[in-house]
């Protein structure tokens, strides 16, 4: 039982950061930009709100506050994955640039960026960014008495517990009724759809797709900070691959929130099933083969793919996303 | 691309996109001293002149810098080969990690001589370039994504299988590490890529090998075939308009899956290239190896062009063992931010190349299309 409670909660804390990175990918593709640079922006994210946590740390204001801290670097993280976004907007929207290689460019800078301010800020060859220990909401967070031993509801609800997990319940439900409720949702599929139609009713093409594209710096980079929970080392200037496979997980979801939700779950469980393969009992052991966590790693990729064989006739993504818009053109 | 009507060079296209190639790294240069200058202002003129100036230093570095230039005019000329088909290869990272594992399979595991080896590194390539392709050929899944799937795949595939490999790795060869494969000094010297006595000529280098040649050949085919072949027509034309070409009786699906095979196998050779040198073991990776991202710049400085390939990917090289020479002032990614704002900037070349076919066919009307 206690390893189901660690699986479940496991999993939850590593769908946290895909679902909201995924969710940030859906929006900037619904509005017609493919967002490819989603690794760059969890990076950047991730870097400023762990040095925000750290500075918090240092005054001391972070063991007072902890969660108020934590909440202001979540807002750190967004707003400095959405100033990052900004290149992507200026690249793809403005100056029409194909924006699969904007994006790599930003992918390629975001990591070096942190690398190189890391150094600048912490000193020579200091990369690894801690994360203060006062971050994690415990029984004391919500003024409860601590108890002895494991229990199951302990496992399950307080031993990976951050904000970024409630902060993206809400952010979760706003996108969804954002996304279908509103009339700017229904605006931004339309720019993602078909622009010149959207245009022609007096929808500002451009406005929509700089709002697509910042929406998913916001989220990518409250995801990179969940990322960074997640992981539990401290901040290397690096979100492993998450942003890559946050894209999986959006076309799995087939660009529409709930089946993110649960394809971020599915690919979740994966990972949590890969990086703890050795210690659980119910899976296939394969004895003989060194290192099967890689075979689990791989799966949801490759499942990934072959779910694109059989959907890709009927995919839902939109269908003018990856084409500048002209106004010219026709 | 012929220049049977005579004009005046700077209205030429291709004069117009080397021109818009030089001003994104001047750009990207100028922002990079910028940087150095906020980061650590003392040091900034120093850090500039070893960005610039080690590659030409000293032979050793030299010979680094062909050492490192070869894997990456190949990975470049695989993006820009299937850049002309309209296809974007942000695959080679995969694709360059299996060719390395073919080539050190067929190095360590079977013994056998380089050349064997370094053609199994292209077949290799060419195996894993093939998903993206006939993805996007049958299923109309964009390559993109399939080769971003397929780079993780690829690594985790290569992780998986290495592991279990026993005698492909350092420990199978009395090295205590089994986390990297054996150094080929020790499991097959016969494997490693010979010097040709360059090695004399650069200040006993251990760098330097036949490599740089063998890229730089690999690149004249590349263009022969682009531009003197009927396969390479019919490649351009269908990465200039699928349905047009479609429509004028080009398979543009096996097309599509060729130019994918033959993007791969490129990437596989410079991946075999890279570990067959004999100075570096293929370390277990956690995260996708660089060097097939780093094909992208190559590619898009040379405007996919094979030849240019040959010049970005010596830049892109020479300013990045000046920016391992930056240390310890600088950390070595300094110089990733300088090549990423190059893409940046090359991202929209396309523009640039307009602003500057206007600035300089100035008052005439336009008359720089030369095609």
């Amino acid at each position: 039982m206690m390893i189901l409670a660690n699986i479940i909660s496991l999993t939850i804390m590593f769908a946290v950061p895909l679902l909201l990175v995924a969710l940030g990918g859906m929006f900037s593709e619904h509005s017609g930009v493919i967002n490819i640079a989603l690794e760059g922006m969890m990076i950047v994210g991730a870097l400023f709100a762990c040095f925000t946590l750290q500075a918090f740390d240092q005054s001391g204001f972070g063991k007072m506050h902890p969660q108020v801290s934590v909440f202001i670097a979540i807002l750190v993280a967004g707003v400095s994955g959405m100033i990052f976004s900004l290149l992507l907007g200026f690249a793809a929207i403005n100056l029409k640039a194909d924006q699969t290689i904007g994006g790599t460019a930003l992918n390629q800078f975001a990591p070096a960026f942190a690398v190189v301010m890391t150094w600048a800020i912490q000193g020579q060859g200091l990369t690894t960014i801690s994360i203060p220990n006062w971050v994690r909401i415990t029984r004391e967070t919500f003024g409860l008495a601590p108890v002895d031993g494991p229990s199951f509801l302990n496992s399950l609800i307080f031993k990976y517990f951050y904000l970024t997990t409630p902060v993206a319940v809400v952010l979760f439900i706003v996108s969804a009724v954002v996304l279908y409720k509103t009339r700017f949702g229904l605006r931004l599929r339309a720019c993602g759809e078909h622009p010149q139609a959207a245009d022609s009713v007096g929808i500002n093409v451009y406005k929509m797709r700089y709002a697509g594209v910042l929406i998913s710096g916001f989220l990518g980079g409250v995801g990179g900070l969940a990322y960074t929970f997640a992981a539990g080392s401290g901040f290397n200037s690096t979100v492993g691959g998450y942003g890559f496979l946050a894209l999986a997980v959006m076309i799995f979801g087939n660009w529409k929130p709930l089946p993110i939700l649960a394809s971020s779950f599915f690919f979740a469980l994966f990972k949590v099933i890969a990086a703890y393969s050795s210690s659980l009992p119910f899976l296939p052991t394969f004895s003989g083969v060194k290192d099967i966590s890689n075979f689990y790693q791989m799966l949801p990729y490759i499942v990934t793919m072959i779910v694109l064989i059989f959907t890709s006739k009927n995919s839902q993504a939109p269908k003018a996303e990856g084409i500048p818009y002209d106004k010219g053109s026709r | 691309m012929n220049k049977k009507t005579k004009q005046p060079l700077l209205q030429n296209p291709a004069a117009i996109s080397v021109l818009a190639s030089l001003l994104s790294i001047v750009i990207g240069l100028v922002l990079g001293f910028i940087l150095l200058i906020i980061l650590n202002p003392g040091e900034a003129l120093h850090g500039m002149k070893a960005m610039l100036g080690t590659g030409f230093g000293s032979m050793d570095k030299f010979g680094k810098v062909l050492y490192q230039a070869a894997p990456l005019m190949l990975c470049g000329l695989s993006v820009g080969f299937a850049f002309k088909t309209g296809l974007f290869n942000i695959g080679a990272s995969g694709q360059y990690t299996i060719g390395s594992f073919f080539a050190l399979l067929f190095a360590i595991q079977f013994q056998m001589p380089w050349w064997v080896c370094l053609l199994a590194a292209a077949v290799g390539g060419a195996i894993w370039g093939v998903f993206p392709g006939l993805f996007k050929a049958f299923f109309n899944v964009n390559e993109v994504i399939t080769s971003i799937m397929f780079n993780w795949i690829g690594m985790y595939l290569v992780n998986l299988l290495m592991a279990n490999m026993p005698k492909m790795l350092a420990s199978g060869w009395g090295a205590p590490n089994s986390d990297r494969t054996a150094a080929l000094s020790s499991a097959n010297t016969g494997a490693i890529i010979p010097k040709g006595g360059l090695d004399k000529l650069f200040g006993n280098s251990s760098w330097i090998n036949i490599s740089i040649f063998v890229a730089i050949a690999v690149a004249i085919v590349i263009w022969v075939v682009l531009q003197k072949t009927t396969f390479g027509y019919e490649l351009k034309a269908c990465g200039l308009n699928r349905d047009a070409s479609q429509y004028a009786g080009i398979n543009a699906k096996r097309n599509i899956v060729l130019s994918m095979v033959i993007a791969g196998a490129l990437s596989g050779l410079g991946g075999g290239i890279y570990y067959l040198a004999g100075t570096g073991q293929y370390v277990l990776q956690k995260s996708i190896l660089g060097m097939g991202f780093n094909g992208i710049p190559v590619a898009l400085l040379a405007n996919s062009n094979p030849v240019g390939t040959i010049f970005s990917s010596l830049f892109i090289s020479y300013i990045q063992v000046g920016g391992a020479a930056m240390q310890p002032a600088y950390s070595p990614e300094t110089i990733d931010i300088v090549i990423a704002v190059i893409i940046y900037l090359a991202a929209f070349a396309l523009l640039m190349r307009g602003i500057i076919a206007k600035a300089i066919s100035g008052r005439k009307t336009k008359g720089g299309d030369g095609k």
